[in-house]
């Protein structure tokens, strides 16, 4: 799962709706799987991506570092697009485990996919 | 053959040998390609890559196709050994294995448009005790309503069983705030007939939503018929043709046999003239 995924992933335990983002993850294992660049498209998600929480993702992965806060050329900034890009859609978290701060579900990673299937009580 | 949601649940109907079937399977490959194609040209998208979710994405046959042609997608998926193909085959998308009818955790406005092929008729069955179609069905669109970017649309592709089924359907969808309806290709005939559920999550501003042009509406044939049908026509004007034997019994024939006879010498044969072997009346 790359790491754009896990920016706009929240739970979807039933009635867990004030603390459900981000999912803290733990025990992660990282690789770095080459993508094609399309800077159109990351300029197009810029607004959707929850910036504090990737830099914070990105700092507990042992990533490079993006920059705290988006600069104002961003849609001409090539270093920086291409060090999103790296960070948003080549990053992958095989394996390790996804934690909701609010109802505290655990998600399982294995092989690259999680699994959110929910137990009977949280339906 | 019965439907294949009475069958068993999706997750144990999709087994590890009926998902390398169903993958291996060159004519299913192209159906789906074929309704995925027409799928996302009716989420009507602008110009550019976007960010797509594909609802039962399985060994991610669709979402080939949104890759493709230039999208990021992400997939879910109730049956893990779907899933497992998928990731056999390297395909681009994030994928998850999700009960869909328990929700879809986004957040608001994640995505620019969804797709989903031959799956929403899964999610109108009770598999368990616990489950009630109606609930999972709200629970579904609800939060697929609240993932989805202002304006984008939702297209599903699927298989209904029957009228009620529709109705309950669209009944949820609008409750949750979708606008649209079924779109129906190839009304006409049994073969090429497909439904699909066109879901607005809003409108664009400035226009009204408006469900886009069915295919096969003014009798226009899918091209896979035509090419069927074209066959048939071949066939029988052939089958004419060796039908259409020369008569045997010419005057020549007729001459042979009779010096034929004469030469043998047991029977009387008559003389000839310009009677002998002349076309009779078929009344005669």
């Amino acid at each position: 799962m790359r790491l754009i995924t896990h920016n706009l992933l929240q739970c979807h335990v039933k009635n867990c709706n004030s603390n459900n983002f981000p999912l803290k993850i733990e025990d992660a294992q990282v690789e770095l799987i080459e993508a094609d660049y399309n800077p159109e498209f990351l300029v197009n998600m810029l607004p959707k991506i929850d910036w504090p929480v990737l830099v914070n993702t990105a700092k507990q992965l042992g990533l490079p570092e993006i920059p705290a806060q988006v600069p104002e050329d961003a849609e001409n900034n090539e270093a920086f697009l291409q060090g999103l890009h790296s960070v948003l859609l080549e990053t992958h978290i095989q394996q390790g485990r996804m934690i909701c701060p609010g109802c505290g579900h655990v998600f399982n990673i294995k092989e690259g996919i999680p699994n959110m299937l929910l137990a009977e009580h949280e339906i | 053959m019965s439907r294949p949601e009475h069958i068993a649940p999706p997750e144990i109907f999709y087994g590890e040998v009926e998902a390398r079937k169903y993958t291996d399977n060159s004519r299913i490959a192209s159906i789906q390609a074929e309704m995925a194609y027409r799928a996302l040209e009716l989420l009507n998208l602008s110009e550019g890559p976007k960010f797509l979710l594909d609802i039962g994405c399985g060994s991610g046959l669709s979402g080939e196709i949104l890759e493709e042609e230039g999208h990021v997608w992400v997939g879910m998926d109730i049956s893990p050994h779907m899933i497992d193909v998928a990731r056999e085959r390297e395909v681009e998308g994030d994928l998850f294995v999700q009960d869909a009818g328990q929700g879809v955790g986004f957040r608001p406005g994640t995505f620019d448009g969804c797709i989903s092929v031959s799956v929403l008729q899964w999610l109108c069955n009770a598999d368990k005790t616990i489950n009630r179609p109606k609930a999972r069905l709200q629970r579904f669109f609800s939060t697929l309503y609240a993932s989805l970017k202002k304006s984008a649309r939702a297209v599903f592709q699927f298989y209904p069983e029957n009228d009620d089924q529709i109705k309950l359907i669209i009944d949820v969808a609008t409750r949750c705030g979708f606008e649209g309806g079924l779109l129906v290709d190839y009304p006409n005939s049994k073969k090429a007939k497909k439904y699909y559920l066109c879901l607005f999550a809003g409108t664009q501003t400035g226009r009204r939503n408006e469900l886009p042009k069915a295919l096969g509406e003014d009798g226009e044939m899918h091209p896979d018929e035509v090419k069927s049908i074209s066959n048939e026509n071949r066939r029988l004007v052939t089958r004419k043709r060796k039908t259409n034997r020369t008569s045997v019994k010419d005057k020549k024939w007729v001459q042979h046999k009779k010096e034929v006879a004469r030469d043998r010498g047991d029977k009387v044969v008559a003389n000839d003239s310009k009677y002998t072997a002349r076309k009779r009346k078929v009344r005669f």
